[in-house]
């Protein structure tokens, strides 16, 4: 900045930092945590249930309201988590800025993809008769 | 491999081995792992929505010895990942900083993910074999 500029340097900076946002992901990956105790578990003891189900008795398993609600709630909250977490590795240890982003952004199309799918799945499993 | 300017803080081989270090590594190590397992889970689900056929070939491809040795470490890693998770929760509230209780969580985060892998697959294998 010159003698002659009079803009606060605030102008500048503005935006730059992560104020106000910064424990947004910290938060976020706590909540999703929590809500991965619960529904983590409830996913393992529904696969468990389901150990020697046949095909017939698997799909009506998860057509069944509250574990189609409950199966899109952990896959949802499981990708969400797992973007959180895996964007703070890469961070942490991909030191090339163009390397960083392409992982980074790749992460999350990979993790929306699956989610995606996964919600597609459940709801054709629950709205086939 | 890093191209930045700024200084790195010293390397792992730097510190004596400690066990909440290690659990912490692992902890990153299983969530890593955890995330590339969600592949299972989507597959389960798009072959179950897909038809009896396909199912029956998801239901090969992970009821076979590979497949079990894969669900097996991602069972264990889930458990692992669950238990010293909750551990970080508790002290993300504040609890268990004294160091010797921070050790002490620390093994019993191992400890539990060991019963817990243990006492599903004990489940599993009595319940009459493969999935």
């Amino acid at each position: 900045m010159t003698a002659r500029d009079l803009r606060n340097p605030l102008k500048t900076a503005r935006g730059l930092g992560s104020s106000h946002s910064g424990v947004g992901h910290w938060w976020t990956q706590r909540v999703t945590a929590a809500a991965l105790v619960l529904l983590g578990v409830w996913f393992v003891a529904t696969v468990l249930c389901l150990l020697h189900a046949d095909y017939a008795t698997a799909h009506a398993a998860v057509a069944r309201p509250w574990n189609a609600l409950l199966l899109i709630a952990f896959v949802l909250t499981m990708f969400w988590h797992a973007v959180l977490g895996l964007q703070v590795v890469v961070e942490d240890y991909v030191h090339t800025r163009w390397k960083e982003v392409v992982l980074l952004v790749a992460i999350k199309f990979l993790a929306v993809l699956g989610a995606l799918a996964s919600v597609l799945a459940v709801l054709r499993i629950a709205l086939t008769p | 491999m890093a191209d930045t300017q700024r200084p790195l803080s010293p390397h792992l081989q730097i510190y004596k081995r400690q066990v909440q270090m290690m659990t912490s590594i692992v902890h990153r190590a299983t969530g890593i792992a955890l995330a590339v397992g969600s592949v299972v889970v989507v597959a389960g689900l798009l072959h179950l929505a897909a038809g009896e056929d396909s199912f029956d070939h998801f239901r090969g491809i992970i009821g076979s010895p590979v497949g079990m040795i894969l669900l097996f470490g991602w069972s264990w890693a889930l458990f692992y990942h669950l238990c010293n998770g909750i551990r970080h929760l508790i002290q993300d509230a504040g609890a268990g900083y004294a160091i010797p209780q921070f050790v002490r969580s620390s093994w019993l985060s191992i400890a539990g993910s060991i019963v817990l892998t243990v006492l599903v697959w004990a489940y599993v294998l009595t319940a009459g074999g493969a999935a």
